[in-house]
Formats: structure tokens, sequence, C-alpha cells
């Protein structure tokens, strides 16, 4: 057994001696490999007994180490935060692959629910005592798990006949204790996902009394696009792309949380110019968003002339953007060690020009709404959920925030100098629909404010490391001399190659706390890449918050979520 | 010749059924099938900058028994595709199909177990959009180009 390296593994192995294998601290993470039978225990000990006490699961994946040699065949890890102090701690439990069975955690956190479900549909690890262990992104039918690394990625299954069935009710398959029946009898009524307030992809079936919604399920994977197996076939570069596709309405932003994991294994400080141009498309990005997901749910409650204002604004930051990288929506921008092109005075002066829009934009639209009373009426007290709820189903960012809880990385756990920039981080009160809106609102005006702040002190100086074993050379050099090229020639053919190693990195996206789990083997292509969606538990918790409510409440409380399916199916 | 002469300046005379391709084409209803990142362009081209209304097609269904025009946006899988095909089942004659980006025409850079390559598997496909995604103006050039195809349709068949 290793040294303890703190007081939270120095604890842990008092306590459970005979159970914790192995501890040990890297880049800046703390992990712990735990014998899979007590792993309740242990991580019930971590959330209640310990302190600081670890209440949120923050994200709960599998890996397939079928090509290690000495390491049982999968493993599932947890990664916990403590809200009070903001530390962070991966649990990592090894499963043999004769018997890859592990405990739920499903009684302690609500996030596990849906968590454990992915792990079981992609790699067949079966969780005792989960109250609905069943597919959740693949089709029912579907032979095989996908993310083992014995499954062909390209190893195609069509959909059994009987999924094409669209009124086969899902609710059956849900765990309800027995005080959950009806008195007279329900309606059973399908939404999406062809529906205009499904964003795309996302399908529930609700059983309705009246018009009440008595139970509902939410049914995910229609968009689920394979990201996490793409990656494990690219090399780390290549693996940008993919990432603009996640959450599309805001790609910049996925663009640099990748990036900023890869650096983190790779040990690597970027430019202070990069980090600077990286807080300005970081929030631009932010703004965009906002603005789609404030414009669509305000289309989905019947207040379309809202929608055409917030995209006159959105227009205006695409100009900047196609000015910046080329491109509208998948800018493909950010480069491992740094980013792809530098910011010309030019763009500085769209971005202004976008931040008058953008202030007439929000402020016509909260004219429109504040004090309207249909506004108002639909979105108060609506899809209410608690501190304690939320902090259990794993929410981040605006949505954590609306109900009152002041968690943002940007402050908490500052990257790129956020630490040096004035801002505020708005919280809500009631935790409802009204608030969850609002929040974003009042983060786009911040955001503007960063921004602000940012172009006013842009350092000059490289955007790009200049390590030639991982960043690409300027064409100049490629062309001009024969180091650029030989250089330029082994990044392309042979990729960027980061030690062995596991990291885990935050950063705070638009919807919360997207977070990069990679597994590099110290090859050329990241062993595993785990993406943890901000969106995932904020759908989970779906199901429960429309509860109760009108099939209207439904449709305001989805729109509220920003449920972006791209990021959520991956 | 009479008639011609009488209503010269006043009316013109052409088939039936160039009559009502001519008037389908400029009141396109399109059902905006929209999974993926290409539905936020078409969100951009359904906004006041690129204004899709001004080619009549501004008119977005989400019922598929009113459109006639199935506007494919984003990438669609094995678990969505049949419920694409039924939606394009629904539909009324005479009806279109638009693949809107890489994916929507050919799986695009997700070649793997869960994503169909290509709707044209499964319904018929009248203009696919290059692109990932595609620009607004490529979407206004599809609707352009599908309205010469509804007019050379109906010049086609007597």
């Amino acid at each position: 057994m290793n040294m303890p390296h703190n007081n939270i593994t120095k604890t842990l192995i008092e306590k459970f001696p005979a159970d914790v294998i192995e501890s040990h601290e890297a880049y800046g993470d703390t992990t712990v490999i735990v014998k899979k039978g007590r792993i309740t225990d242990i991580l019930r000990f971590l959330k209640e007994e310990i302190q600081p006490s670890f209440e949120m699961l923050i994200d709960l994946c599998g890996v397939d180490y079928l090509q290690w040699k000495d390491s049982a065949r999968f493993e599932v890890v947890y990664h916990l935060l403590s809200l009070k102090t903001h530390d962070r701690v991966r649990v990592r439990a090894p499963l043999s692959e004769e018997d890859p069975t592990i405990d739920s955690v499903s009684p302690l956190w609500k996030a596990a629910d849906w968590y454990e479900r992915e792990v079981f549909d992609m790699f067949g690890i079966i969780f005792h005592r989960h109250p609905n262990l069943k597919r959740i992104l693949m089709f029912e039918g579907f032979e095989g798990h996908p993310l083992r690394k014995d499954y062909p990625a390209e190893k195609r299954q069509q959909i059994p006949t009987a999924e094409i069935d669209l009124l086969h009710l899902s609710l059956q398959n849900r765990h309800f204790s027995e005080t959950d029946h009806l008195p007279t009898r329900s309606m059973i009524l399908n939404i999406g996902p062809s529906h205009p307030a499904m964003h795309g992809a996302l399908r529930y079936q609700v059983e309705l009394d009246g018009e009440t919604i008595h139970r509902a399920v939410a049914e995910i994977g229609y968009l689920h696009r394979a990201f996490e197996k793409h990656s494990e076939s690219s090399t780390y570069t290549q693996v940008i792309p993919y990432t603009d596709r996640l959450n599309y309405l805001s790609s910049m932003m996925n663009n640099v949380g990748f990036a900023h994991a890869v650096e983190k294994i790779l040990g690597v400080e970027i430019p202070p110019r990069a980090k600077m141009i990286r807080v300005i498309v970081c929030e631009l990005s932010r703004i965009m968003d906002h603005l789609v997901c404030l414009a669509a749910a305000f289309v989905d409650l019947g207040a379309l002339t809202n929608f055409w204002y917030f995209f006159d604004a959105r227009e205006k930051i695409y100009d900047c953007t196609e000015k910046l990288a080329g491109a509208r929506l998948t800018t493909n921008y950010t480069r491992i060690g740094g980013v792809w092109r530098d910011i010309s005075p030019d763009i500085i002066t769209g971005i202004h020009k976008a931040f008058k829009v953008l202030d007439k934009a929000i402020l016509d639209v909260s004219r429109l709404l504040e004090r309207n009373r249909i506004f108002i009426d639909r979105t108060r007290n609506v899809g209410i959920i608690s501190k304690e709820d939320a902090v259990s189903y794993g929410y981040t960012g605006p949505c954590l925030r609306a109900c009152g809880v002041p968690y943002d990385i940007r402050k908490d756990q500052p990257y790129y100098d956020y630490d040096r920039f004035d801002f505020d981080v708005p919280v809500g009160s009631r935790g409802d629909v009204n608030d969850r809106l609002m929040v974003r609102f009042e983060e786009m005006r911040q955001s503007a404010k960063i921004i602000q702040q940012a172009l006013t002190r842009l350092p000059p100086g490289p955007i790009m490391i200049e390590d030639p074993k991982i960043a690409l050379p300027a064409k100049s050099n490629v062309y001009g001399s024969i180091e650029g090229l030989m250089n330029h020639f082994m990044i392309v053919t042979q990729g960027i190659c980061p030690p062995k190693g596991e990291v885990y990195s935050a950063t705070e996206a638009a919807n919360g706390e997207l977070g990069f789990y990679i597994v590099s083997d110290g090859g050329p292509r990241p062993y595993r890449v785990r993406c943890r969606p901000p969106c995932f538990p904020l759908t989970a918790s779906s199901e429960r918050l429309v509860e109760g409510g009108m099939i209207a409440d439904l449709i305001a409380i989805v729109g509220s979520l920003n449920i972006v399916v791209g990021e959520l199916d991956r | 010749m009479g008639l011609d002469n009488l209503l010269a300046g006043n009316a013109i005379t052409l088939k039936l059924k160039e009559a009502v391709a001519w008037a389908r084409k400029y009141s396109l209803w399109p059902m905006p099938y929209g999974t993926a990142c290409c539905a936020i362009e078409f969100m951009g081209v359904v906004a006041p900058y690129f204004d899709i209304s001004r080619f009549g097609a501004e008119l977005v269904r989400f019922s598929p028994r009113q459109s006639d025009l199935l506007m494919v946006m984003g990438t669609i899988n094995y678990k969505q595709a049949p419920i694409l095909k039924r939606i394009y089942d629904q539909m009324c004659h005479p009806k279109w199909v638009i693949a809107m980006g890489a994916c929507a025409t050919s799986g695009g850079f997700y070649n793997n177990y869960s994503v169909l390559q290509g709707i044209d598997e499964i319904v018929p496909v009248d203009v696919y959009i290059p692109g990932c995604p595609p620009r607004p103006e490529g979407i206004l050039n599809a609707l352009v180009k599908l309205q010469e195809k509804i007019t050379q349709e109906a010049r086609k068949d007597v």
C-alpha cells in the first residue's frame, strides 16, 4: 500500500484498512482504489461522515481495461465533490471480467440512477439493487455493450421491429411504489421526440389524470452519436471537432473544456494571451448558449417575439466568431496548447457592436416579460426543486444557482485567471422555472462584463505554446524550413502523446460543470474519454420535476433546464 | 386566338398543373425535423436576418399532416430512424424531403454503430445540403432548388 497523501485518504485507510487497495495523487487529483465489496459503505462514509463531506456525486463512469496487462477488466469510477471546500476525490473500484457486478449507490445519490444505467448500457456492468437497470442510450434489443473494447465501432444493428411501435410503454418498466396508483382510469400521453418543445430528440411518456401529470418517464438516446467511442480511435487533436458537437449552442466552450483536460495531463501552461482569448470565447459562448436557451423557452411558452429579438443579437455574435474562426456554429477553434487564430482589432470592434445589440435585446425582452402576468403565472412556483434534491441529483451551473447554491467553478476553483475578473454569480431563491430563466438573464450581463474587462487587458504575446511535441508550427515555418515541415509532419502523423495516467478536469460551461475524464496509456490516442455532460443530471431529475404539474408546466420546465441533446446523449 | 387577344395584358394562360405547381412552390410548409446542430442554423434561417419568409416557406408546422416539406436537420441514429419514417409516412402527397447537413446526407463523420449513414436509406430525398452545419444561405439555396424541381416536375408529366 502506498503512503497516504492527504487527510482524506488517511482517514479512509484508517476506517477501511482491508478495503483500500491503493491511493495516490497525480496531476492534482486524489485517487483511491478500493475493493468493490464495501463500495456503498465507503462512499457513504465519504458523503456523510468525513470532514469535509463529499456531498455531490459529480460523475460515475466505467472503463474497460481489456488491453492493459496486470489490470482487472473493468473499473467503475466515481468522482465526488465537496461543496464546502471544493475538494475532489476519485474512487475507483476494479471489477473482474468473470463477475462484472457491483452494488448500486442509488440509495445515496439520486444522480446515480441514470449514471449507473448508462454504465450498464455501455459496459454491461450489473449494479445490484438498482431500481431500474435497463438500457438508456441504446434501444432495447441491442446486443452487446458498445463501449467495451471488443465491440467494433462500426458494428451496426437494426432496431427490432417491436420498437417501431411508438406506444411501446416504458412507464411499465419504471419502478413505482405501491401507493402510486390512481383511483380512476388514467391516460398515457407520448410527447416527443418529434415535438416542437422537445428540443430535437427527447421523449417523455406521461400518465395523466385529467390534465395533471401523475407519473412521467423520460427516454433519451435519440441523438447518441458515440462521441466516447470515436474519441478512442482519434488522436487528441482529432477529438476537438467532435467536442464542437456536444453542446452545439456553445461549441467553443466544449473545445476549451477538452483542451484544458489534455493540457492538464500534459502538464503545460498556455501563454497569457491564449488564456485571455479563451476567456473571451468562453464567455461569448455562454451568452450565445443562454440566448438560444431563453429564446427557445419563450417560444415554447408562446412568447415568439422574444425569439426574434434574441436571435438578432446572436447573429451579431456569429459575425464575430466567423471572423475569428471561419465558422458560425461549429468553430473548431481551440488547439491543445493555445488557440488557432489571434483576435484582431476588427473583431474587438465587432464584439463591442454586438454588445450594443445584446444590451438592447436583453432590455427589450426583460421589459416584455418581467412583469408580464402570463409569463409570471406560468413560471413562478412551477417545477420547484429544493437545494438538497438539486445537490443529490448532481445539478451544476445556472440550474443549481437558481436553487440558491452559489457554486460556480469560475469562482470556486478558478482557471484561466478567472479570479482576477470582477463579476458576480447570480443566485435564485426559489429554484423554480422563473429563477432558472432569470439567473441566465443576469449571467449574460455578467459575461459581457467579463469580456469587456478581458478586452481591455488583453496581453500581447504568442497564442500557442512553443513545444514542438505539442504545438503545430506556424504555416510560414512549415513551408519555409525543414524543421518546421518535419515538426508538422510528426504531430499530424504521430499525434500528441501525454504520459500514462488519468485526469479529470472541470470547466464551467453554460449549462454547468463540463468535465472530461481522460485515461491515457501513453499513446497518441486517448484510451478512454469520458465526457460529463452538464445536462444529464438535469434531465434525470426532470421526470420527478414534472410530476404533479400540468402538461403545460412540463413544457416550461423542459425549456428552463436547457436540455441540449447533443451533450446529453453524446 | 381570339381568347388570347381578348386577355392580352390582363391574364396569362398555362396548364392547370403548372399553375398548381406555381402556387405550391411559393407556399411550402416545412416540417422541421431538427435533431442536432443543424436545427440551430435553421433557427437562424427563420430569424429576421436571413428570413425564410422571403421564399414563402416560413410557416413551420410541427404536425406532419399539415406540411408538405420534410426538412431533416441533424443526425439520425437507429433509435430515431423508425420515428422519422413514421413522420414521413404520415405526410400527405405531394411531399418533398430536404436532407440538411452531412449527418442527414451520409452520416457525416459519425461512422459508427449508432448512426444511420444517410436518411436516404429510409426516405426518398429531393435536395441534399452539404456542410457541417450548412450556412443559412445553403438552406435558402436548397429551397430555391426545390422550387425549380417542383416547376420541372409539373412540366415533365403531361
